[in-house]
């Protein structure tokens, strides 16, 4: 592993709750690294497992699918949705011959900046450790 | 061919001081489809519009990208901007290089310029492939909801119904009137606030627009801006208000006794009560957790277990309407409207979660609102000051400052704004009601932010006397008959120890408990307090992020009466201003079928959470779904859901959203 590893990071994040989240962080200016490049999606339902399959196979070493907490989806229940696609998508990854690990869901509200930081942080650093991807 | 226009903002040095704007301009000048590239120190300025509407029009662009801060602070400002220049508003993409990149990423220049290159990077793949889109009209509803009946709430109401837009004014509790009811004076002027409050009240009820639903909540809220559907719960009174006259034998006969909520349990009212004298509506409702004869009937239906509650049935005897009505049960209410405001308002924080305090342990240590039931002239001792415990008069009484206030330990950090001056009125008043009295004030900081409130303060150092000691008491506890109060005069650098006859605690605010509940209904946000959050704190503070709902008064952050009064208006304003037009525009970004792939599956119709998708027959008999684009809310939780990749969703199309991802590694 060289020690200028960059893991890329594709963020799906949906635009009320975690998108609004992404830029409270920004507003009270709170770093995270670098690594991660978000499209915005109007509710994380809207995410097509496709997409997440496509970011893998050109390359991506993580992606971030990020929607509203259980029970204040914008939209009543796309989060919910998300959730089970998400589910039912992570096996696969396994056939793909990639680490489950390197597709995370998460919860962010428009109030958690800070914990939207934390969890780009974390994830990135999460990549960092497993190394590039051999597949 | 698609010829972009990719415009780069400095936002002064919030973009330019992490990003180095000019290596963004020269890669997207070699981005494809990319005619022109340049940076403006202040892209949304009227000069920087200017530029685009000029570069749009000498370059013949048919794309936009803008680069600056995020879409959800700027993008209808862009819209209009580009739309000015003749081009389609929805041919415009904003890369997000400020909240998501150099405000987060400060600290390394090389790693935000390569990261701000490649967010305009993706946003001119996506923009490539953007269509022109054309908003539709949708009817107005012109007739409004406002939820929560205190002062905040009841300006909204009036003012809106002055516009000459029908209201209906919601309410939980039996009577409208609020927190505000409950004070005694307001600050700086000594205003008596049932003076000032109790007519406006009379006004709502009497007001040929406004239709007052007292004792009900939301139950469930559908649709969007200009057609909102309200479920709404009309509580069961046991009372029918059709024909009661609100003549008062039943509360005065009532045998019951329960303490009062409205005197915070100062006091104590009958089981049919109206919470205060100057109530409206003046009609009774029966309290069915105390209630003698309801709760006989309860013991009837479990089975006559345990001891035989009291057949009392008083007030239905001495009834003289016969408007009792013991079956009465909670009412669902559909109706329709064009906007809401929610004007919810806080509660007093408990101060019993100040053991360290004895709060609601000690009679004689109580909150500031508890004082101001004392003091009041309808309080439950005729505004008589005196010591929950022993009925006497105090002479020396403590106040402490911040409970519940700028206290992480607690769990509340932020200023609750009002206690400082509300001790300070506090001070005033008790003075006048008996010279012999001697305040102390335990203070972190005095903030006297508002007109004429640091010279009210003054008066309290003055004219009454008062003795500012700053520093958070530790401990309080009884001595005897008094009540000591343990701290620290930081000031003076030592330790004090006062003997107090009363302890009122300064308790700060908090939002209504269900706030988060009705948020969630409205689909609006809170924050971590469960306060409401406006659309912006500055420049939208009564507007959400969800159109046609407002915001307005404490449940959005601590505010005073007159903040308050000011807040109703402003979404009053903004009402009148929705209802002002008979139709609207709605967001043409919705979901669209192919009808030549769809292969009737219908699991779109299933999943749509706002049955927005129908199926029906095609010419050669097939059966297709198709989107109502009036109810569609784009969230394009089908698109995901087509089998065969029928739907799509406009604006963001799972084409755009490929070649976003594409642009990463090309």
């Amino acid at each position: 592993m060289e020690l200028t590893y960059e893991p890329r990071i594709v963020g799906f994040l949906c635009n009320w709750c975690s998108y609004a989240g992404a830029d409270l962080a920004g507003t009270s200016r709170t770093n995270y690294p670098a690594n991660i490049r978000i499209i915005r999606v109007p509710c994380s339902g809207r995410v097509d497992p496709l997409f997440i399959v496509k970011a893998f196979q050109l390359g991506a070493d993580g992606v971030l699918v990020a929607g509203c907490h259980p029970g204040d989806c914008h939209y009543s229940d796309g989060n919910y949705h998300t959730r089970r696609r998400v589910g039912l998508l992570r096996p696969f990854l396994d056939y793909l011959g990639l680490d489950k690990a390197r597709l995370r869901l998460e919860w962010v509200s428009a109030s958690e900046g800070k914990r939207f930081s934390e969890v780009v942080s974390s994830f990135t650093d999460t990549l960092i450790k497993m190394g590039p991807r051999s597949s | 061919m698609a010829r972009v226009g990719v415009f780069i903002c400095h936002c002064g040095t919030n973009i330019s001081g992490a990003v180095d704007v000019a290596r963004v301009v020269e890669a997207a000048q070699k981005m494809p489809m990319v005619v022109i590239a340049s940076d403006n120190k202040y892209t949304c300025s009227e000069p920087g519009q200017a530029s685009i509407r000029q570069a749009i029009v000498s370059n013949k662009l048919n794309r936009v990208v803008i680069a600056a801060c995020s879409p959800r602070m700027h993008e209808p400002t862009f819209r209009k901007a580009v739309s000015a220049a003749g081009l389609n508003p929805y041919l415009l993409e904003i890369a997000n290089i400020r909240e998501q990149c150099s405000w987060v990423h400060s600290h390394d220049r090389e790693k935000a310029t390569a990261k701000a290159i490649e967010l305009v990077k993706m946003a001119v793949a996506k923009v490539i492939r953007h269509e022109p889109l054309y908003p539709r009209e949708v009817p107005v509803t012109k007739r409004a909801l406002v939820i929560g009946g205190g002062i905040t709430g009841i300006q909204a109401a009036l003012d809106i119904a002055n516009a000459g837009h029908e209201v209906v004014l919601l309410e939980q509790e039996p009577s409208i009137g609020g927190r505000m009811a409950q004070l005694d004076k307001t600050f700086p002027t000594l205003d008596c606030s049932a003076c000032i409050l109790t007519p406006k009240m009379v006004d709502v009820a009497n007001h040929p627009k406004i239709r007052l639903l007292t004792y009900a909540e939301i139950k469930e809220v559908r649709g969007f801006v200009g057609n909102f559907k309200v479920e709404i719960t009309q509580k069961a009174r046991k009372v029918d208000y059709s024909k009661c006259t609100g003549c008062g034998t039943c509360w005065q006969k009532c045998p019951e006794k329960t303490p009062s909520e409205f005197d915070l349990g100062l006091g104590k009212r009958p089981s049919i009560y109206i919470p205060f004298a100057q109530a409206v509506p003046t009609k009774p409702v029966i309290d069915t957790d105390s209630c003698r004869y309801i709760k006989y009937r309860q013991w009837l239906a479990a089975g006559e277990q345990g001891k035989k509650p009291p057949e009392c049935r008083i007030c239905e005897k001495i009834c003289p309407t016969g408007s009792i009505a013991w079956d009465q049960e909670p009412q669902t209410i559909t109706e329709e409207f064009g906007a809401i405001v929610v004007a919810t308002g806080f509660q007093v924080y408990d101060h019993r979660h100040y053991e360290e305090y004895g709060g609601g342990a000690y009679p004689d240590v109580i909150s500031g609102m508890q004082l101001e039931r004392l003091m009041n002239a309808s309080g439950p001792t005729g505004g008589e000051i005196v010591r929950p415990s022993d009925g006497t008069h105090p002479k020396t009484v403590a106040f402490v400052c911040c409970v519940g206030s700028r206290d992480q330990a607690k769990g509340r950090t932020y200023c609750s704004k009002v206690c400082c001056m509300y001790t300070a009125k506090h001070a005033i008043m008790l003075k006048e009601h008996d010279p012999d009295v001697q305040c102390y004030i335990f203070y972190i900081d005095v903030r006297t932010g508002g007109k004429d409130y640091e010279e009210f303060y003054l008066r309290t150092l003055d004219d009454a006397g008062a003795i500012y000691i700053k520093g958070r008491p530790s401990k309080i506890y009884r001595d005897g008959k008094k009540m000591i109060v343990l701290g620290e005069d930081a000031l003076m650098g030592r330790p004090i120890e006062l003997a107090a006859d009363l302890v009122v605690l300064a308790t700060g605010m908090e939002p209504r408990t269900g706030a988060d509940k009705l948020a969630q209904k409205l689909n609006i946000s809170y924050n971590t307090y469960h306060f409401l959050v406006e659309a912006h704190p500055k420049l939208r503070p009564v507007e959400t992020q969800t159109d046609g709902i407002f915001v307005a008064g404490a449940c959005v952050g601590p505010r005073d009466i007159p903040e308050s009064v000011a807040q109703g208006s402003a979404a009053a304003a903004k009402v009148a201003g929705l209802f002002s037009s008979d139709t609207l525009v709605t967001d043409p970004i919705t979901s669209v079928v192919n009808r030549e792939r769809c292969t009737g599956c219908l699991l779109c119709v299933a999943i749509c959470p706002y049955k927005a998708i129908d199926c029906e027959t095609t010419r050669d008999t097939r059966v297709v779904a198709v989107v109502n684009e009036s109810l569609c809310k784009g969230c394009g939780l089908c698109v995901g859901a087509c089998r065969p990749k029928a739907i799509d969703l406009r604006g963001f199309t799972s084409q755009q959203i490929l070649e976003e991802v594409n642009s990463l590694w090309s």
